[in-house]
């Protein structure tokens, strides 16, 4: 590389590490200007406790935990093609982890107690065990990363990737059981919401690691050889099924339980914006389009198709956390069953929910600081995935 | 510590001697200094488990003495235009019955369970039991997750949306924490009723010792069919009702 | 690296001078008291390098064991050192606890939740539901 393009694309970097940068602070400008009016100034209330930050959150601690199976693709099954992704993957799970949970952070009502979130742990809250777990992430990504990129290290790398992976099941267990645990509220009572999380996950994940994988190959002008892609996609399209099998059963469980109709009803049919997101958003734009994009004849080979159906999937991601915590908030608790009830505090009523500004701010903000430690970290360590694609041909990994 | 500092307290440790040399000494506050002497106030107790009886056949529709009371002891005013931001530790549900049409109306507040899932899913312990069965938020470590408020059955949590300013010195209670229904822990503990109970009219609440079983609430129990709210949750609620 | 701890070792050093600069300026916090010439629990010296501790150990005691009649009790301090012309310990930089917090450039969390005014009585109106 000349020394004028070197240049240009390093003041390209600063440019884009700016853009992250501003996004992120306009983020923290926003919970700070929550902290500083109080929870008044957002959408929530009483009834709907979590919104739009919780749900931005908790996409990136998924799709955190669900990239990070790449990089374990490569290390445990010892597949080479994701063995090369193992870097890259383990940037992305650090960076979205903590976004992540910056946004979860900022959202509190006293944020600046962050220290007696740290300090005072009650190990029966799966927010507890959670406490323990994200930590825990980030110190086995670290020592997995440092495992691949030291090569005295490598040999380690087996284990840590293992490690990481039994962590990584543990987290989403842990980030789905925060909901699974919920006994009082119809919507998350369920035994499948733990396993529909780790296999979101998984979805979620390598759809983020794709658009990344895309964007950084763009900007180096290289392209993924098809063969590569192909089994990338498969792989996507395995996981994006496998969610709609966890989604409909979990629906067609509540069905089946006469006390879960009202619910379903209300989330599948009545509720408004609610399943209007759950079909148009989750089902049509985020499973079904991405599935005839990977394989219907005319789409499949369309440029950008395998790009397209992560976005889409990633667009579904949202619509779906959107139906699954605020739908089921919205729906009124069930404190009297066989009765109707009324009260000035909202009861018996299907709330409402519109996010202001600063909550869907801080949200942005969150994929700003997943985006700019990544920029940062792409630029500064060397991660870009090249295949050795001649010795990949001789070995006939490339082969369908 | 200089001279004077240590004759202060000498004299200090005098006064601790005695109340009655206190008496006689001009122009001191009698009741700050000697307070450490007086008798130990009863301590909450694991013996005792505060609980309440609603009888809702006597609980008119419309009546809500109890929350005006409520909100008066707790210095519950708030200004937050969203009415679904606002605090109600105490309020009227009024319900009517599918089918048979029959109406009733009922206060409904945190129930004091024995196994209460806001304690379980505190991340930090602010949710938590008094011995006396009593659940409370402690607002120096609780952190505004709200998380008490998703896992609770009974919506009695609610969560300070702004700044506040107009608390009662025995009530402190503030924005980005969540709270809830004391049994007005602070008139309990000087053997008082909560506020709720001394208002209504009707006489429609007992309040009492669960374990003490010459109490007039354990007599009443034994007496009367009561229900828990949610009983299928098995979270043996400290709060029941009569009639529902 | 070497010249960056340099740096940092000079700026360490030149710390006190700083300190010494600004002694001088801040002026003593000056406070009127609503019920002066009371004896306090415990000798100014001691309150004003323990008073956190002893808040805090007791809190714990009132909230979870429900001690209500301490010799440390927040409301008590309140009592004794609101001022004369506000009824409160907070609110202005001559209010007892906001003039040394100001002074001393500390926090003051307390008053988030807890009323700085003695003896105040929130107003409800009566018979009207939220």
């Amino acid at each position: 590389m000349d020394y004028a393009a070197k240049r240009s694309a390093e003041t390209k970097f600063y440019l884009l590490a700016a853009l992250g940068g501003l996004v992120s602070a306009i983020g923290v400008g926003a919970a700070l200007y929550m902290e500083h009016h109080g929870h008044a100034v957002t959408g929530m209330n009483n009834q709907i406790v979590w919104g739009l930050p919780h749900v931005f959150a908790i996409f990136l601690v998924v799709a955190a935990s669900g990239v990070l199976n790449v990089a374990s693709i490569g290390s445990v099954f010892g597949k080479t093609v994701y063995k090369t992704r193992g870097q890259l993957a383990g940037l992305l799970c650090f960076a979205m982890l903590a976004a992540g949970l910056v946004v979860i952070l900022l959202d509190l009502g006293r944020a600046d107690r962050i220290m007696v979130a740290a300090t005072h742990v009650n190990l029966t809250s799966v927010f507890g065990w959670n406490m323990i777990l994200y930590p825990g992430m980030f110190a086995i990504a670290f020592v997995y990363m440092w495992t691949l990129m030291e090569k005295r290290m490598y040999p380690y790398s087996k284990a840590a990737g293992f490690a990481a992976f039994i962590w990584r099941l543990m987290l989403t267990t842990g980030t789905g059981s925060i909901f699974g645990f919920i006994a009082a509220r119809q919507a998350y009572q369920s035994a499948v919401v733990a396993p529909m999380f780790i296999i979101m996950s998984f979805a979620w994940g390598m759809a983020v690691f794709m658009v990344v994988q895309k964007a950084m190959y763009l900007w180096n002008g290289m392209a993924l050889h098809p063969a590569i892609r192909n089994r990338f996609k498969r792989l996507l399209a395995t996981f994006v099924a496998a969610v709609f099998y966890f989604v409909a059963v979990y629906h067609l469980t509540n069905i089946y339980y006469a006390k879960q109709t009202a619910f379903e009803q209300f989330i599948l049919l009545d509720g408004g914006i609610f399943p209007q997101l759950f079909w148009g958003g989750w089902l049509v734009a985020g499973t079904l389009l991405p599935l005839a994009l990977i394989f219907l004849p005319g789409l499949k080979d369309m440029p950008g198709s395998a790009t397209l159906a992560s976005l889409l999937i990633i667009v579904g991601a949202f619509c779906q956390l959107y139906v699954f915590i605020i739908g089921g908030e919205a729906f009124p608790l069930e404190i009297f069953p066989g009765m109707t009830a009324g009260s000035s505090f909202f009861d018996g009523r299907i709330d409402h929910y519109s996010p202001s500004l600063p909550e869907l701010l801080l949200g942005i903000g969150g994929i700003g600081i997943a985006f700019t430690m990544v920029v940062v970290g792409v630029h500064v360590l060397k991660f870009l995935p090249e295949d050795d694609v001649a010795k990949l041909e001789a070995a006939g990994a490339l082969a369908d | 510590m200089t001279a004077p500092d240590n004759k202060r307290r000498n004299f200090l440790a005098a006064a601790g001697a005695g109340a009655a040399t206190l008496a006689i000494a001009p122009g001191i506050n009698l009741i700050r200094v000697s307070a450490a002497d007086e008798p130990q106030t009863k301590l909450a107790s694991g013996k005792v488990r505060w609980g309440m009886l609603v009888d809702t056949t006597k609980c008119a529709t419309g009546c809500d003495a109890c929350v005006s009371a409520c909100h008066q002891e707790n210095g519950i005013v708030e200004e937050v235009e969203d009415p679904r931001q606002r605090s109600q530790w105490l309020r009227k549900i009024d319900l009517v019955e599918q089918g048979t049409g029959r109406q009733h109306s009922l206060p409904m507040m945190c129930q004091h369970c024995a196994e209460p899932p806001c304690v379980d899913v505190c991340p930090t312990g602010a949710s938590f039991k008094r011995a006396d069965g009593i659940v409370l938020v402690d607002r120096h470590t609780c952190i505004g997750c709200r998380y008490c408020m998703m896992a609770c059955p009974y919506k009695a949590r609610s969560f300070v949306h702004e700044p506040l300013t107009t608390q009662n010195p025995e009530v402190p209670r503030g924005v980005g924490c969540v709270e809830g229904c004391t049994f007005c822990v602070q008139r309990i503990d000087r053997g008082k009723n909560p506020a709720c109970v001394d208002a209504c009219p009707e006489a429609a609440l007992v309040f009492g010792d669960l374990n003490d079983e010459n109490s007039a609430i354990a007599k009443k129990l034994k007496e009367v069919a009561s229900t828990q709210v949610r009983a299928d949750l098995k979270l043996d609620t400290g709060v029941r009702y009569q009639g529902i | 690296m070497s010249r960056a701890l340099n740096f940092l070792a000079l700026l360490l050093l030149a710390l006190p001078l700083f300190g010494a600069a600004h002694a001088g300026e801040a002026a003593k916090p000056a406070i009127i008291i609503a019920n002066p010439g009371t004896q306090c629990i415990a000798p100014p010296e001691e309150m004003r390098r323990n008073h956190m501790e002893m808040l805090k150990h007791q809190r714990d005691r009132t909230l979870r064991l429900g001690e209500r009649s301490a010799r440390v009790s927040l409301n008590g301090c309140i009592e004794c050192h609101a001022s004369k012309t506000s009824g409160a310990v907070t609110g202005s930089n001559e209010n007892f606890c906001q003039a040394c917090h100001a002074y001393a450039a500390v926090k003051l969390d307390c008053f988030d939740c807890h009323q700085p005014k003695a003896g105040h009585k929130a107003a409800v109106a009566s018979g009207e539901p939220q």
